[in-house]
């Protein structure tokens, strides 16, 4: 399970894990959140969205274990290469048959806090969720329920691409073609990103400099994401193999305030952002629910004030966040 | 998100047994008078207008009789307040008010649990309250899981130091609103003024209400607020067709999938010098047809020079994509050249698909980068409106 890989870093210094590595050179680098022994069922991998996506993470090397469709127990559904993944009527009897650790939703808005919960209660220590258009009530409800009794679940998303250690494990719609592998020498940049496209952006423009990504987190756009910023940073300060970290925000909310101010106490690596929405019109939601300016607060302009004091070299679109990453790294 | 006339947050609070005044709606004179009538002299004249100051601005009048009524309808409707013309008035009796508190909930963002606002001074902009007398506003964050039980909304309303006469009814009202705000998918349900009269009454003044559109699916009575939703031409054709649309002032048409990339996008087009038209994100998962309805609400605006299709696709397939755009060259004349940057799932195969199309070099032009592409699309905006 990731949470207690994250134990083992906390307990391992980051000197004994590289020389791991070199123990092993064939061996893959570190990631946060998911890696190559992530085992990974779809919920909804019988649907349009689950299947597709289901299998393309397959395709890429995820370790795919099985489907959860309520009533299509007992199916199969054939990956690449003729061979078929087993389809459970519960989460429950998929953990239990195959030892998944993390799950796919992959569900329309009605059913996805239902299967969230479900998968939480059946043990799954991660969930990406990617479903769009879940009420805020629900999202509330769902993570402060997680929060207080499944509290060793991390919930990633819901409205999120997803998230992909290259080279390891995709979970999710990131188009794996545009992940640039991480190299055991180093140096590697983490990727944390709140809009999907932008995600996708931002992995685009370290491929184009050349820079390995150790783990790329899209947390979703919507009011209540799962996992925050904060979280993702957190992770990447203590994983060995990530050694500067891309921040892509947007207007609306708080959550690049607030990763401002850890930024400043916590985050010792070398950091570049980028924030969507400088010229977004006051009071107009764009698309996400997430991002609107109001009442003054939220605005592109305070994010990236906040980011810039905390030491973090801030673009004013994402090629010269790339950039300004690729000049940091190569001062490492 | 979906902002509630008063009168309509009006009639979704009593749906939640919040009690307000006897009224009703009017668009003429005859309504306004017949509306007055029903609801008992004297009565309030209220403007309906997504806005705040329409009492200074005449858009509030109290009528003792039929003739006033008129009189002040007829001043109100058509009347101008901010930029927001007044279609409907909102009749009310006159309520006697010893005193006005505030009330809302809303979600905490930061805390990611529900957040209730109270307070004795009501009536005025609570945000001068928040920056002048802080300590005057009961701030209580309220646990989605637990909910908002009656205990609490008493605690609150002795803690926002409300007479005691005026406590249980406050409660009894914070109970309902907080049912309103949850079961009623709710980004936002506030009360302000809330009001204390003289025979000991507490009820809501004001309604101020925005509804969560994801919500929609749980809310077919939702269905007669889209009504009246205030949207220009453009706004209401990419309604119609599901988009997500909002108008701006500038000559660069931009579709884009993903908010943040579409947000992006706008920001880019700023950069290079230029000015978008709008903001349009056709969302996750969008096929051919989604792309050509894009391509037909943006020829619908005559400002438009160039327009910028920005897609990475990660549900969205670039194939699909490039279908729609093919489709929607065969559907529709465009007014504009098209500047396309394609990458992500199935960027390849969309790319080929265009090249196949064989599409002329002055109608379509692909850019291998959102830079390049915002350059080429500013270029072609600035260029021919200098041309005519």
């Amino acid at each position: 399970m990731p949470q207690m890989r994250a134990t083992e870093r906390q307990r391992g210094s980051g000197q004994q894990l590289r020389r791991l590595q070199v123990a092993w050179p064939g061996n893959a680098v570190m990631a946060i959140f998911v890696d190559q022994d992530t085992r990974v069922i779809v919920q909804g991998l019988t649907g349009g969205q689950g299947k597709f996506h289901g299998l393309r993470n397959r395709e890429y090397g995820t370790q795919v274990v099985a489907g959860v469709t309520p009533g299509k127990g007992g199916q199969e559904v054939t990956a690449a290469g003729g061979e078929s993944i087993p389809v459970f009527d519960s989460v429950a009897e998929a953990v239990a048959a195959t030892g998944a650790t993390a799950s796919f939703v992959a569900v329309p808005p009605k059913a996805a806090p239902a299967a969230i919960l479900e998968a939480a209660a059946a043990g799954i220590g991660f969930v990406v969720c990617i479903t769009e258009g879940i009420p805020a009530q629900d999202e509330a409800r769902v993570f402060n329920t997680l929060l207080r009794q499944h509290p060793s679940t991390r919930l990633l998303g819901p409205n999120c691409p997803g998230i992909i250690s290259p080279g390891k494990c995709n979970i999710g719609i990131t188009p794996s073609s545009i992940a640039q592998e991480p190299t055991a020498a180093g140096p590697n940049v983490g990727i944390v990103s709140r809009s999907g496209t932008l995600t996708y952006q931002a992995l685009y423009e370290l491929q184009q400099n050349g820079i390995g990504v150790s783990t790329c987190v899209g947390i979703g756009g919507d009011p209540v994401p799962g996992t925050s910023f904060v979280d993702c940073l957190a992770e990447f300060e203590r994983d060995p193999e990530t050694h500067a970290v891309i921040m892509f925000g947007e207007i609306g909310g708080s959550a690049e305030e607030e990763a401002a101010e850890f930024i400043t106490a916590n985050v010792s690596k070398p950091m570049s952002a980028y924030i969507a929405g400088v010229t977004a019109p006051a009071g107009k939601k764009m698309g996400h629910a997430g991002a609107i300016v109001s009442g003054g607060k939220g605005t592109a302009q305070g994010k990236m004030d906040a980011l810039a004091a905390a030491g973090v070299k801030v673009g004013l679109n994402p090629t010269e966040a790339g950039e300004l990453m690729a000049a940091l790294v190569a001062d490492l | 998100m979906l902002d509630l006339f008063e009168y309509q947050g009006k009639q979704y609070f009593a749906r939640f047994g919040i009690p307000v005044s006897p009224g009703g709606v009017a668009c003429t004179v005859d309504e306004a008078a017949a509306a007055a009538e029903q609801a008992g002299y004297p009565v309030v004249v209220k403007a309906q207008v997504q806005v705040g100051g329409r009492g200074k601005a005449g858009g509030i009048k109290l009528a003792n009789d039929a003739g006033e009524v008129r009189t002040h309808a007829g001043n109100i409707l058509g009347m101008d307040i901010k930029g927001h013309r007044v279609e409907r008035v909102w009749v009310e009796h006159a309520s006697d008010i010893d005193e006005e508190y505030y009330a809302s909930f809303t979600l905490d963002r930061a805390a990611k649990q529900h957040l209730l606002m109270l307070s004795a001074q009501g009536g005025v902009d609570i945000e001068d309250v928040a920056r002048t007398d802080p300590a005057a506003i009961v701030k209580l964050h309220i646990d989605p899981v637990d909910g908002f039980p009656e205990a609490t909304a008493r605690r609150a309303a002795v803690d926002a130091k409300l007479p005691a006469r005026a406590q249980d009814g406050v409660a009894a009202i914070l109970v309902q609103l907080y049912d309103c705000f949850t079961k009623g998918d709710c980004d936002l349900a506030e009360i302000n003024p809330l009001i204390l009269k003289p025979d000991g009454q507490v009820h809501a003044l004001d309604a101020k209400v925005s509804l969560d559109g994801n919500a929609a699916f749980r809310h077919p009575e939702w269905e007669e607020f889209g009504e009246t939703e205030v949207l220009d031409e453009r706004e209401r054709l990419a309604k119609e067709k599901d988009l997500q649309y909002i108008g701006l002032d500038g000559s660069v048409g931009i579709i884009a999938n993903g908010a943040g990339l579409a947000m992006s996008t706008l920001d880019v087009v700023n950069q290079v010098g230029g000015a978008a038209a709008n903001f349009l994100d056709i969302g996750g998962g969008a096929n051919a047809d989604v792309m050509a309805a894009a391509l037909d609400v943006i020829n619908h605006d005559e400002n438009v020079r160039s327009i910028f299709v920005n897609i990475f696709g990660g549900i969205t397939r670039g194939e699909e994509v490039a279908k729609g755009i093919v489709e929607g060259l065969s559907r529709v004349e465009l007014r504009a050249p098209i500047v396309i940057r394609l990458d992500g799932t199935n960027a390849e195969e969309g790319r080929q698909i265009i090249l196949d199309a064989g599409i002329p070099a002055d109608k379509l032009i692909t850019k291998p980068t959102m830079l390049e592409a915002a350059r080429e699309a500013v270029r072609l905006a600035n260029g021919s409106e200098g041309g005519g």
